[in-house]
């Protein structure tokens, strides 16, 4: 319900945020290498010598035509810059969830089953290490070592330059599955895994936290000592008692760290030398390319409304408690 | 239950800071008899081994930070081994005797550069933070003290900037800022704003309820006395603990932009973030350049992150018995 006045009010924000850059909004949208004429040409175009009421109204109309500016280092549309590098993160993201929930939520729920026993400890170290690490540190070591050292898997890039596979859908391991260049697939999907376990890593962290905190508190409930006292399966109260009433907090942590991982990307995708829409972002930090900037945080943004909604739609399939109201 | 007022309600705001492990004895007398919040906090921070590593950590910092003009052999911007460089050879740890840990790519000796970005992070960390929570507090304070519409605005506000990710906000008021350590402790410190202005301002939602909040107001004092003096000091519990945790995100968040390129200023400059960056070039023949300052910025992130996780489960209700 308040997810159309957020996005209002940051596209707001958005719009006030390229007029106050230096240089104004023209210098902003040309690079700092622009010509006075091209300024002039630029304000006069984009109206930004127009009253500021009706730039905002001109912006928001462009905005929801789809239109989200120019990149000015390519000079392409920066929808179209997103949709041919989004497919990239989307699989890199996949990879680090999947590494994230697998790991994270057995280990989280072993912990609070051996509470305060060795594995509880060694799963709170693990998960303080995996928060404390910075992202692009971790994704140093883990190309030195299984890349540059032992040379398991691929240092950098989507797939080796050598291979000769076919691109339609931009989910490059999907595409040699369905082209059936098997050789293509994988060798893509290898590309995916250190980077996916760089940003798979703080998630992990609090998806763990999160599990063993949760399972802790539904474990001393009264109807989990009732349905043991009843002489229940323990596994039947594992799966039907504890972790399904355990999971709602564990389900809202995965939606919130989707944010996450996309600005993650950022830095992972940096060092992997991985052209997904977080290096893109990266190069147009450094580049000052403000309308990739100002695009991208709009659509992270959407984004996570999205996947906010996702989660709230998630909750009725997991408590039928919420359905009711 | 005590809802008594903390004693010390003007101290509270420094456990989280780098006096914190002296903080921690002086307390432990009042906790035996007197059973504040603050007071019970710290004596059970005293057995938790985690708030104890945390504090060593945390304590060693600080003073590598403060000690770094005597400490390290080198100037932090002194280049001494620019002629040892080639091309291809960077001399490593124990390589040559003058400089421990080997040199860097510009010719800087990596130990004093270490020690030099000690202090570079506590500022960081320490301006940034601070920052973050005047914003955040001063955000909170109001919108938890007027509440209706004053406080529908403010949230909405904090929710917008809540939406984009943390590191993303950063770098958008950096790009306002330009380039340097100022404007990367002024991005990060606002960066951090909304979260502060949002726990402030529940913590003190949950407060106002309570009965001793009713008792001061039937007792004829005044909105303000009874928010600052009587709320406010209860409902710090939370902020600092984010407070100390910040500290931890600061350190690395800087580090992150240093990666981004918006640290600005010269590339031989003794920041760990910095060093970290230049040595992704040169990871095949020198990969310690890399891991040391990075194992610097984990271990001093770790530190805060122990002892802002010590603090707020001494300080929960639940944990005391």
């Amino acid at each position: 319900m308040l997810v159309i006045p957020t996005l209002l009010g940051l596209s707001l924000l958005l719009f006030l945020w390229v007029r106050s850059l230096p240089g104004g909004p023209a210098t902003a949208l040309l690079g700092e290498r622009a010509t006075p004429e091209a300024v002039a040409e630029i304000n006069e175009a984009f109206g930004f010598n127009k009253p500021i009421v009706e730039q905002y109204f001109t912006y928001m109309q462009r905005l929801l035509t789809g239109d989200f500016g120019v990149s000015i280092e390519t000079g392409r549309p920066v929808l179209q810059e997103f949709a041919l590098r989004f497919p990239a993160t989307i699989e890199l993201t996949i990879v680090a969830l999947i590494f994230a929930i697998g790991i994270g939520l057995p280990l989280g729920y072993v912990a609070a089953k051996y509470y305060g026993k060795a594995a509880d400890h060694v799963s709170v170290v693990v998960s303080l290490i995996g928060i404390t690490i910075p992202v692009f540190f971790l994704a140093f070591i883990l190309k030195w070592v299984f890349a540059v050292q032992l040379g398991w898997f691929p240092p950098d890039g989507r797939q080796d330059s050598r291979i000769d596979a076919t691109h339609f859908t931009g989910f490059w391991v999907l595409d040699g599955l369905l082209t059936g260049e098997y050789d293509a697939a994988w060798d893509a999907f290898t590309h995916l895994i250190l980077p996916g376990i760089a940003l798979g890593t703080i998630p992990l962290a609090i998806i763990v936290r999160i599990t063993r905190a949760s399972v802790l508190e539904v474990a001393s409930a009264d109807y989990v000592r009732t349905a043991r006292a009843k002489g229940i399966l323990e596994r039947t109260i594992r799966d039907r008692f504890v972790l399904r009433n355990a999971m709602l907090p564990v389900v809202t942590t995965i939606g919130l760290q989707l944010g996450l991982l996309i600005s993650g990307a950022v830095l992972t995708e940096t060092v992997f030398a991985f052209s997904g829409i977080g290096r893109f972002l990266a190069d147009a930090i450094f580049a000052r390319d403000f309308p990739v900037l100002q695009g991208f945080i709009l659509f992270i943004a959407v984004l996570y409304a999205i996947i906010n909604l996702i989660v709230d739609l998630s909750y009725s399939l997991i408590d039928p408690r919420v359905r009711v109201q | 239950m005590s809802a008594s007022l903390p004693p010390a309600a003007g101290t509270a705001g420094t456990p989280g800071l780098p006096g914190a492990p002296g903080a921690s004895k002086p307390a432990s007398g009042g906790a035996d008899h007197g059973s504040s919040l603050w007071g019970d906090a710290f004596a059970r921070l005293r057995r938790n081994p985690q708030a104890i590593a945390g504090t060593i950590i945390v304590f060693l910092f600080v003073l590598v930070a403060l000690l770094a003009p005597w400490l390290a052999p080198f100037g932090g911007e002194e280049l001494p081994g620019q002629r040892e460089i080639r091309p291809t050879v960077i001399p490593g740890i124990g390589d040559i005797a003058a400089y421990p840990l080997g040199l860097d790519r510009f010719g800087g000796d990596v130990l004093s550069k270490l020690i030099w970005g000690a202090r570079a992070s506590l500022v960081i960390g320490l301006v940034s933070t601070a920052l973050g929570l005047a914003g955040g507090m001063f955000i909170g304070i109001i919108a938890g003290a007027f509440g209706g519409w004053v406080d529908n605005v403010l949230m909405r506000l904090v929710d917008i900037l809540l939406s984009v990710p943390n590191l993303l906000l950063a770098v958008s008021i950096a790009a306002i800022l330009g380039q340097g350590p100022l404007a990367i402790m002024i991005a990060i410190g606002a960066s951090q704003v909304p979260i502060f202005a949002r726990l402030l301002r529940s913590s003190m939602l949950q407060q106002r309820t309570a009965d001793y909040v009713l008792a001061a107001q039937t007792l004829g004092l005044s909105r303000r006395t009874v928010t600052m003096s009587h709320v406010l000091p209860n409902s710090l519990g939370p902020v600092v603990v984010q407070g100390t945790l910040s500290l931890a995100t600061a350190v690395i968040d800087a580090a992150a932009l240093s990666f981004l390129g918006l640290g600005g200023g010269r590339p031989e400059t003794a920041e760990w973030g910095r060093m970290l960056t230049y040595a992704q070039n040169d990871l095949a023949i020198a990969p310690q350049l890399a891991f040391l300052p990075g194992i610097c910025i984990a271990i001093t992130a770790l530190g805060f992150t122990l002892f802002g996780e010590a603090l707020r489960e001494s300080l929960d209700p639940r944990g005391r018995r």
